[in-house]
């Protein structure tokens, strides 16, 4: 099981006169739960498609395990398409049961299957019943049990915690690590940062069709812009202004947050500080995943920044 | 882990098939074309027997009549049964409708009582019946026998000499066709459109995209083709069944039983072909849509492929099988799934033409195989505005 990857290797897809993805480069290890975080429309999707070979890609190559994904290699990828998808009247247990047999397995294995992934995620007590009258959080179920029900061997999921309840959500973070631990590599895109900060080893920032930062999670925090939150009540507006590097990010209730550009003195701020009065807190602090994103996003000035993002 | 095309495509076909089978619209569609089969011939039994036969009553006075209404009868094809009466009795009977008609009078004067009015093969009868009497007094008093006379009148007859041999434009056969064709025509709208309509559910529904993760587009297009053919081809079978079997046990269709069969199993070959050319053409067109409001902008001009050589068909051949312009009207491919049948149950079809169509049709249904499937796999991953066909032909 010695790193078996899912290599997404200079991947380029235009539409017409639209990029959508270039030369996007990444990879998945076995056993490892991947965040793929970006805007709308930065082309996450895209890249899960090509990667299932739902779409063709205009260049580049999808590898698993040092080989292109071939046909036989995409049945053993469990998906969970952004736009959910199942026959709307079809019994949930005979949906997840055809959907494994498509995947390749044989009946007796489909339905045994079928009923314990629906153990698992609570929805046993609806295998009889017509997808389009459960709800919506239940349909959230069986399209996880879809992607799960034939033992795929990858994970590819397409925003799979939007529209969960927190029960739902607890629920897909242990299954995600689960097979993430079973050895399988598990990729997924979200807008839920946080989430994605607690459960990813590691994560991938895209922006238009673009892979802008990729890394373990602490690494990327760790090289990030350095913060300084400063607690001194009775530090006035500005009294940080005349430091060398450090700039003011917010400022409230006597509790002031500074940004440290490299080489910038921490220790000239603590005087600074003092001099204002007592200081009851002084801590240096990662930036989180999403202060993270919007720097990334921001810092390339592009023409889709603004109103999609307000989203995120 | 494996799976092979062959097991994806029957895989998406027993779904298809199964799904079909068990919805509401199948059964009640399938029993109302049910329905229809034997009420027609329920009614054609009816009509067939009231029109044909009637009873006469006659009086003592012209029982000897008899026997020579009901040979007159059988001549102008009307059936008649004859029973003696008294003149009241056979009054009231005929006014309560148990007899058609009551002969009063005397041998070579006599008069037909009725209710309202004499139906017309009786009326035949009578007449033919009065004329020859007429006919015989007359040559009576020529001194010659009437029987002689009628023995040499019955040996005449004129010599016909076709030149082109006329098929056996036989009313039953005629309508053996129109009922073969027009089961055609609904199944393959109704079924046809049910490929359409799960096209664009599997689109609407997105669940298209999950589907296209694991089985290849065409794939997913045969199965669903494949498994609503069979939906239709056992609908089919069971209208044919069924029609010829209370047909023949009722007596209303005299044709051989042979004739009958080739009849059915040629309609369910063109219901085949028929279907495929259609089908390919309507999964392609579903795929263009992404929901099914939008779908009657897609399916109808298909549709109108399938009513517009039915339309011209039907208004062609029922008036004149033999004609030159059935004849090639029946070779169009587009035209052949509505016409050949019909021809088929006249007679009028030769092998080399029934071949030759059957060739051309099948080829057209592989050249639309091939088209279809690139629009299908071209369009049915673009969910949102409708997909221009050309752009669907085109891109990669």
């Amino acid at each position: 099981m010695t790193e078996r990857r899912l290599e997404i290797d200079a991947v380029s897809k235009r539409y017409g006169d639209v990029v959508a993805l270039s030369d996007m480069t990444f990879d998945v290890r076995a056993g490892e739960l991947f965040g793929f975080v970006g805007s709308n429309g930065a082309g996450k999707t895209t890249t899960m498609r090509i990667a299932l070979g739902v779409l063709a890609a205009d260049s580049g190559v999808v590898r698993w395990d040092s080989r292109p994904v071939t046909v036989d290699t995409r049945r053993r990828i469990g998906y969970m398409p952004e736009e959910r998808g199942l026959y709307p009247r079809m019994k949930v247990g005979e949906q997840l049961e055809y959907l494994a047999e498509l995947h390749g397995m044989s009946r007796s294995a489909a339905r045994s299957s079928a009923r314990r992934w629906a153990e698992r995620l609570g929805v046993s007590g609806r295998l009889g019943d017509e997808v389009q009258k459960l709800s919506l959080g239940n349909q959230q179920r069986v399209q996880l049990a879809a992607a799960l029900v034939h033992d795929p061997s990858i994970l590819i999921l397409d925003e799979p915690f939007s529209g969960l309840d927190p029960v739902a959500v607890d629920v897909m973070s242990d299954v995600l690590r689960e097979k993430a631990a079973e050895g399988i590599p598990v990729v997924f895109s979200s807008h839920q940062l946080d989430l994605v900060q607690r459960l990813c080893d590691r994560v991938g920032i895209v922006r238009s069709g673009r892979m802008v930062a990729c890394g373990p999670v602490a690494e990327l925090r760790a090289g990030g812009t350095a913060r300084l939150v400063v607690g001194a009540p009775d530090a006035p507006n500005g009294w940080a202004a005349g430091i060398p590097g450090v700039s003011v990010a917010e400022h409230r209730d006597g509790t002031t947050v500074l940004e440290l550009a490299a080489g910038a003195d921490d220790q000239a701020v603590l005087r600074a500080a003092l001099a204002t009065g007592p200081v009851h807190e002084f801590a240096r602090r990662l930036p989180s995943l999403t202060e993270l994103f919007r720097n990334v996003v921001s810092e390339h000035v592009g023409g889709h920044t603004g109103t999609e993002e307000a989203r995120v | 882990m494996n799976i092979s095309a062959t097991r994806a495509v029957r895989l998406v076909a027993r779904r298809e098939l199964a799904t079909r089978l068990r919805s509401k619209a199948f059964v009640i569609s399938t029993l109302i074309m049910l329905v229809f089969i034997g009420g027609y011939i329920v009614l054609m039994n009816v009509i067939g027997s009231s029109s044909n036969h009637s009873t006469v009553g006659f009086t003592p006075a012209t029982g000897s009549l008899a026997v020579s209404v009901k040979s007159t009868g059988k001549a102008v094809g009307e059936d008649i049964t004859t029973r003696t009466v008294s003149e009241a009795a056979g009054r009231k009977q005929v006014s309560d409708g148990k007899l058609d008609a009551l002969v009063v009078g005397g041998p070579g004067d006599f008069t037909v009582v009725v209710k309202k009015s004499l139906k017309s093969g009786l009326a035949n009868t009578f007449n033919v019946l009065a004329r020859q009497e007429a006919l015989n007094t007359q040559i009576r008093s020529l001194g010659k026998d009437p029987a002689d006379v009628n023995r040499a009148v019955a040996s005449a007859s004129v010599h016909v000499q076709p030149l082109q041999p006329a098929g056996e434009y036989q009313t039953q056969r005629l309508v053996l066709g129109i009922v073969a064709v027009v089961l055609l025509y609904m199944s393959l709208m109704i079924n046809g459109q049910a490929v359409a309509q799960g096209v664009v559910e599997e689109k609407s529904s997105r669940v298209v995209e999950l589907l296209l993760a694991t089985v290849r587009p065409w794939q997913l297009m045969a199965g669903k083709v494949l498994g609503i053919a069979v939906v239709g081809l056992v609908q089919m079978i069971v209208f044919a069944a069924v029609g010829l079997g209370l047909g023949l046990a009722t007596g209303v269709l005299s044709i051989p039983a042979a004739l009958l069969t080739g009849t059915a199993v040629w309609t369910i070959v063109w219901y085949l072909i028929g279907f495929f050319m259609y089908a390919v053409m309507l999964a392609a067109a579903g795929a263009l849509v992404s929901r099914q409001e939008d779908a009657n902008s897609v399916v109808t001009p298909v549709l109108m492929l399938i009513i517009v050589p039915a339309v011209i068909g039907w208004s062609v051949i029922p008036a004149n099988p033999d004609s030159q312009l059935g004849h090639v009207l029946s070779m169009i491919p587009l035209f052949s799934p509505m016409l050949m049948p019909m021809r088929i149950a006249l007679g009028v079809a030769p092998a080399w033409e029934i071949a030759l169509s059957v060739v051309l049709s099948v080829a057209l249904v592989v050249g639309l195989v091939a088209l279809a499937g690139r629009v299908y796999r071209n369009a049915v991953l673009r969910t949102g505005a409708r997909v221009k066909l050309s752009d669907a032909l085109r891109s990669a």
